[in-house]
């Protein structure tokens, strides 16, 4: 492979792979949120 | 009966998320944008778009959608019709079930020749042929013929069984069906790309027949040709790709995300989604097509066959080139490749059948199962004729005004709803309520001003073409070049069929209007409008 063509294409799936990679981290160990313990936290808030 | 549907896990909404912009395009249609566009220098105005366009749309379309789900909205006419109260709004909204309803009909069809594919590779149908005849196979499925002049149904009952499948998935509903099938099939898609991915960059010419290395095809495909950046068509199909890829301005976005708790993140989890789908469309599909095909053709003869699109390589050639590894290896990867796409295609067509299935149930306070099976039987309907009439251009006409028109006009109508009607203020705090990442405070304004101006202009640059829809004139001009009287005859019933086929999608518009109509004129009869909260 061309050099220019590698470089780009290493950049560019880096780039991808690494941000892909950090946000399903972020989802898979971001704690749920704790359900709410009473009626008024169900309440519509706009 | 309420539509009481709910994610049963994050992973599990991300994954379908994903798999629902996951589709054909990010195998087929991504490797030939690129060589067609500036190769390596493609990727600078993909991804410009992507952060510009793709990543606001998604912010957009997630906000709609659980700002929707909080008044028990999960079908875009009446989420967009809580977010103004115009009634505008609430017709407009009528493209998020419209566009799922047409494309699906198409879509399925496509996902049963997958099923097909993997069938021919079990059976051997492939095994001894010349590239041709592999070719004539393709051919020959989409004209329902067994290459003998007689009628093969076996594209009927492969379609069939798509539709049923899909079907009973939808009809388990979003934590039972969808989700389940999501968390099966995207590490399997992921996994079998992989795989595919790697056989295609260590290819080695002299192995298995090929004439070329494998990285051939990647230098190929990822040379830069930076003048290219300077085009706007270049920028045009960039933005094009991202639009298709992330399956936006399609109601399905919406749709998923209604279901997702008001407390609960939307910002991770729409960039978690819509990275997923870049890495499976960059990474995993430029590497398979391009690198096998330019591996065992050249570059040139890959050059021919990308002008006439990815669906064509991907169906007539890919199959020959797999046969060419063994007996063994022929089989395995030709069954993963065609698993790939099939999973690529029923998460998307899945999502497709969420909409119509919301709104019936929400609207007309159907079961789910009476649901899924009357989408089931209006895709078997309307599907039917780009099944028979594959050739007569009816699948292309639906993919047009369906796939790629209205998709456009919704998105565009909705970032303008969501960032000046709505107002960005109020849509921002939609999108940050609950969100477990910070997203940088120059994406309210890139929603508000670059996306829609972006947006326009595709639809305005995409004028010229529609209109020579309208008047058919590609369709008149191969008239007028034409001398064979046979030859006539066949674009003159083109014609008719591709007319037909646009009166049929207006007709099924109207129909969807009517019905939200008629669900409007119902709730306000029982004191309800779009903003009307059930009290616990």
């Amino acid at each position: 492979m061309g050099t220019t063509a590698l470089i780009m294409m290493i950049s560019a799936e880096g780039i991808i792979i690494l941000f892909t990679a950090y946000f399903f981290w972020k989802v898979l160990v971001t704690p749920p949120k704790k359900e709410p313990d009473s009626y008024s936290d169900n309440d519509l808030v706009i | 009966m309420s539509n009481k549907e709910n994610w049963g896990s994050r992973v599990g909404l991300v994954l379908a998320m994903a798999g629902n912009a996951v589709g054909f395009g990010n195998f087929l249609r991504f490797p030939v944008q690129a060589v067609q566009n500036g190769g390596g220098a493609f990727i600078i105005p993909y991804l410009v778009c992507f952060l510009l366009m793709g990543i606001p749309l998604l912010f957009v379309e997630w906000s709609i959608g659980r700002h929707g789900g909080r008044y028990g909205h999960h079908s875009t006419p009446f989420m967009m019709g809580a977010m103004d109260k115009r009634a505008l709004w609430k017709y407009i909204g009528v493209f998020g079930i419209f566009s799922n309803i047409a494309i699906a009909a198409y879509y399925c069809y496509l996902e049963s020749w997958t099923l097909a594919y993997i069938w021919n590779f079990i059976s051997g149908a492939f095994h001894g042929k010349t590239s041709e005849e592999v070719s004539a196979i393709f051919g020959n499925y989409v004209s329902l013929s067994n290459g003998t002049g007689g009628f093969d149904i076996m594209p009927i009952v492969f379609w069939i069984i798509c539709l049923a499948m899909n079907t009973y998935i939808l009809s388990r509903g979003l934590s039972g069906g969808v989700e389940v099938v999501a968390k099966i099939g995207m590490p399997l898609l992921i996994i079998f790309g992989i795989f595919l991915a790697y056989k295609g960059i260590t290819l080695k010419a002299g192995q298995h027949g090929a004439i070329n290395d494998g990285t051939l095809g990647l230098n190929y495909l990822w040379t830069p040709n930076f003048d290219s950046i300077w085009t706007p068509k270049v920028w045009l199909a960039a933005a094009g790709q991202i639009f298709f890829t992330l399956s936006v301005g399609m109601g399905s976005i919406q749709c998923y995300a209604s279901f997702v708790k008001g407390k609960d993140d939307i910002a991770l989890n729409s960039m978690s989604a819509g990275w997923m789908n870049e890495f499976v469309e960059v990474v995993l599909g430029s590497s398979i097509i391009i690198p096998i095909s330019v591996g065992y053709l050249g570059i040139d003869k890959v050059a021919e066959l990308a002008a006439n699109g990815g669906l064509g390589m991907g169906f007539k050639t890919l199959p020959y080139l797999f046969e060419q590894w063994g007996p063994t290896l022929s089989v395995v990867s030709g069954i993963m490749f065609f698993s790939l796409l099939f999973f690529a295609g029923i998460t998307s067509s899945l999502a497709m059948g969420t909409p119509c299935m919301s709104f019936l149930e929400d609207e007309y306070k159907w079961s789910r199962e009476k649901a899924a099976l009357t989408f089931g039987l209006v895709i078997l309907v309307l599907g039917l004729p780009t099944v028979l009439f594959f050739n007569y251009g009816v699948f292309d006409e639906y993919d047009y005004w369906a796939g790629t028109v209205s998709l456009v006009v919704f998105a565009l109508a909705e970032v303008v709803l969501f960032s000046w009607v709505f107002g960005i203020k109020k849509g921002w705090a939609e999108l940050m309520e609950g969100a477990d990442i910070k997203i940088p405070n120059v994406y309210k304004y890139i929603t508000l001003y670059i996306t829609p101006v972006l947006l326009g202009a595709v639809f305005i640059a995409s004028l010229p073409e529609i209109w020579s829809k309208i008047i058919n004139k590609d369709i008149y001009e191969k008239i007028g070049a034409a001398t064979d009287s046979t030859v006539i005859a066949e674009l003159q019933k083109t014609l008719l069929f591709v007319n037909i086929s646009r009166i049929g999608l207006i007709f099924v518009f109207a129909v969807i209007a009517f019905m939200v109509y008629k669900a409007y004129q119902k709730r306000l009869k029982e004191g309800k409008n779009l903003t009307w909260v059930q009290q616990l």
